[in-house]
């Protein structure tokens, strides 16, 4: 009787080992990566306890903040925050290959999805479009525009792959729309490229030193292999070249372009821009709107200026032409702005001196920052307001607060800031 | 069959961080005197508790020079001190507050009389998230936050970026924050708070009443919300405060490089260093030409 079972088993696995060259089943192969006892370790009774893992994770996030913290230092804080990004997709027949599951055109799709909504998120007043490559012809997807949503419908819906590649049609067919946008924006282009090759009707070349000279920055990720005029086309414009293993490599390098390049001075003018803060009006209201042209009931923002009705915002107002944004949009950047210092370790050790005055509870969250047996742990303290905390507040104050609760909750220290 | 009820507990059970307004330039000159208001807050704190078992209520006071916890419901100092005439929520609660205003006293600095210095919303809106990620961190089920801001003072221009960072914070974890203001005038940076986070704002017309309005509004839990009519937004004022001056403007010039807001304009950015160039004439100048 088990004879008989295992026998239809084996010859599944004997089929896989054809199509796979593994020697595992599929339900095993999910478990192969799994070393989950490795995470175990036995404490002075000789039970198992999971290993403590916060301290190395705690030195390595340490170690990520002071790289952050030496660039800043070194590099002014000005930032690219208004950019004019064209994502260009290669959807030339390598775009179906599979050495990317289920193949890379569908890899694509993916990634560019969440990267859409991450960009939005990081540069609420930035302007994406996309651009397909097809057949040895680009073709405009969709034009620049603020809203996520439509540029990933307008993608999904056009996901099929056939012909070649061509960088230069996708080149000038972008430069053609770049070069309208205002003055004070950062353009950039990012190619995602499956192929190992461009079918261009005239020279490649003249077409980078035109995105040259109209300051694009272009950046390329591959899913191939390098490519000498992928490379020399981001050297020339001051954009990255990176080609990527894998799904999860591919996902780090999309995602490394969402956070704002640092501002090349001579790309972009910088600019004072007038702008409104229109207030929204109350739920139920009833008011003529400019956009669509019709009465509406629920809110709506109204222009500082003219006072007219509009119904999203960021937009341009159709009367006087003032640019009307909420001030939430610009607020969510102001973390590149301000960032706050890091903060000083305290070992265990010191806190025995007694020149020091230690509570011994984080400030923050209240916890205290004695670990097993009563001992003091690991802490950090700011070296601003001087306050304690623990260190899972430190990595949540750093990565996603940017305020120190210490310093904000004293007048003196922000006096000394402002 | 062990792990069954405590999901269904953790379902509503409410983690509720309470920021106090206990500035004493505002309640001085506020006709509520502040003893009636914290009689009325204590009153719905005990509500919460009552709701469920489980429930948590934290308070922290939001001073004029510093912020601190005053109360938390699950320490377990709460049980023991009872002095027989004040149940031990009171009087444990009560005893840090008088620390705490006293602490605040001392630490006050000279300002120019006349005017109402701003409370530290922003201190104590950062603690209070910091105090629900713990939460957060503390298991499988944490129990819902939210935060209620009990603010009396005018908002702080000053404070205005690291409040906007703390609600950005929030809402990226979730976190509902509501708004009972009890002021004059509107506040615009608790509008826009609850705005963004989804919570309710609501500015009570009647404070003699003010126990009704805090348990029929803010003490439905997250999940009923959906049932229920709450109050509706009666607009929201998005307007920012400029970076030189630190006024409320509906109205400014914005930095194109790094986003700063000023109320007039200037040559040089005075955030990132930009010279503004040539450009803002021929804005001005396509500008000038719309208009006309």
């Amino acid at each position: 009787m088990s004879n008989a079972a295992e026998r239809p088993v084996n010859g599944d696995a004997e089929d896989d080992d054809e199509d796979e060259g593994g020697d595992l089943e599929a339900w095993e192969r999910t478990y192969a990566e799994d070393r989950s006892w490795e995470a175990l370790q036995e404490d002075e009774s000789g039970l198992l306890r999971p290993i403590d893992n916060t301290a190395i994770y705690h030195a390595q996030y340490r170690r990520r903040l002071r790289n952050l913290a030496s660039k800043a230092a070194t590099a002014r804080i000005q930032k690219g925050l208004i950019r004019y990004l064209y994502i260009v997709v290669d959807l030339s027949k390598a775009a179906s290959e599979r050495d990317f599951r289920p193949s890379r055109m569908a890899v694509i799709g993916k990634q560019v999805e969440a990267f859409i909504r991450e960009f939005f998120d990081q540069n609420p007043l930035s302007h994406v479009g996309l651009v397909t490559i097809k057949d040895g012809i680009a073709h405009c997807l969709t034009e620049l525009g603020g809203s996520p949503e439509s540029h990933i419908k307008a993608l999904m819906g056009k996901l099929e792959c056939s012909g070649d590649a061509s960088l230069q049609n996708a080149l000038e067919l972008v430069l053609g729309y770049l070069n309208q946008i205002p003055s004070y924006g950062h353009r950039e282009v990012l190619v995602l490229y499956s192929a190992l090759s461009t079918c261009d009707p005239g020279d490649l070349m003249e077409t980078i030193q035109k995105c040259k000279k109209s300051k694009i920055r272009c950046s390329v990720i591959g899913l191939a292999a390098e490519m000498f005029v992928c490379k020399h086309l981001c050297q020339e414009t001051g954009g990255t070249y990176s080609v990527a293993l894998d799904e999860s490599h591919f996902k780090e390098l999309i995602l490394e372009h969402a956070p704002p390049p640092p501002a090349i001075a001579e790309y972009a003018t910088a600019n004072l821009i007038k702008m409104g803060f229109p207030q929204r009006s109350a739920e139920g209201s009833v008011a003529i709107c400019t956009c669509h042209e019709e009465a509406k009931t629920g809110g709506g923002y109204t222009c500082p200026r003219c006072k007219v009705r509009v119904c999203e915002l960021p937009t341009e107002c159709r009367i006087c032409g003032l640019t009307l944004i909420s001030s939430p949009h610009l607020a969510r950047s102001y973390h590149h702005l301000f960032p706050i210092v890091m903060f000083d370790e305290v070992s265990p050790s010191s806190q025995n001196d007694p020149s020091f005055s230690f509570s011994n509870t984080c400030f923050g969250c209240q916890q205290s920052l004695n670990s097993q047996g009563n001992k003091p742990g690991l802490s950090v303290i700011c070296p601003k307001c001087k306050q304690q905390f623990c260190l899972d507040c430190d990595i949540y104050i750093h990565e996603s607060l940017h305020n120190c609760p210490g310093c904000e909750s004293s007048r003196h220290s922000k006096s000394v800031t402002a | 069959m062990t792990s069954a009820p405590s999901k269904l507990y953790a379902d509503d059970v409410s983690l509720l961080v309470v920021t106090l307004d206990t500035n004493p330039f505002f309640w001085s000159t506020f006709p509520f005197p502040f003893a009636d208001f914290l009689s009325q807050v204590l009153a719905f704190l005990n509500s919460i508790l009552l709701l469920g078992q489980l429930n948590q209520v934290i308070v922290i006071a939001t001073g004029c020079n510093s912020c601190g916890y005053v109360f938390d419901s699950t320490s377990d100092k709460n049980h023991g001190s009872t002095t027989g005439t004040m149940p031990a929520l009171y009087s444990n609660l009560l005893h840090n507050l008088d620390q705490f205003v006293a602490r605040d006293q001392q630490l006050a600095s000279p300002h120019t009389p006349g005017t109402v210095p701003s409370s530290l919303l922003s201190g104590s809106l950062s603690m209070a998230l910091c105090y629900i990620q713990r939460a957060f961190r503390s298991g499988p089920m944490p129990p819902q936050p939210r935060i209620l801001c009990l603010q009396g003072a005018t908002d702080g221009p000053e404070q205005y970026v690291a409040i906007m960072n703390a609600i950005f914070s929030a809402q990226h974890s979730v976190v509902p924050i509501d708004s009972c203001y009890i002021g004059s005038n509107n506040s615009a940076f608790l509008q826009q708070a609850s705005y963004i986070t989804g919570g309710i704002y609501y500015k009570p017309p009647q404070l003699d009443g003010l126990y009704q309005y805090l348990s029929t509004v803010f003490a439905t839990d997250l999940h009923s919300r959906a049932f229920l009519r709450l109050p509706k937004s009666v607009g929201v004022d998005f307007r920012a405060s400029c970076f030189c001056h630190k006024q409320t403007i509906d109205m400014g010039y914005v930095c194109s490089v790094c986003l700063s807001i000023f109320c007039e304009h200037h040559d040089k950015c005075s955030t990132c260093g930009s010279v503004f160039g040539q450009a803002q004439l021929d804005a001005s100048a396509a500008d000038r030409k719309r208009k006309a």
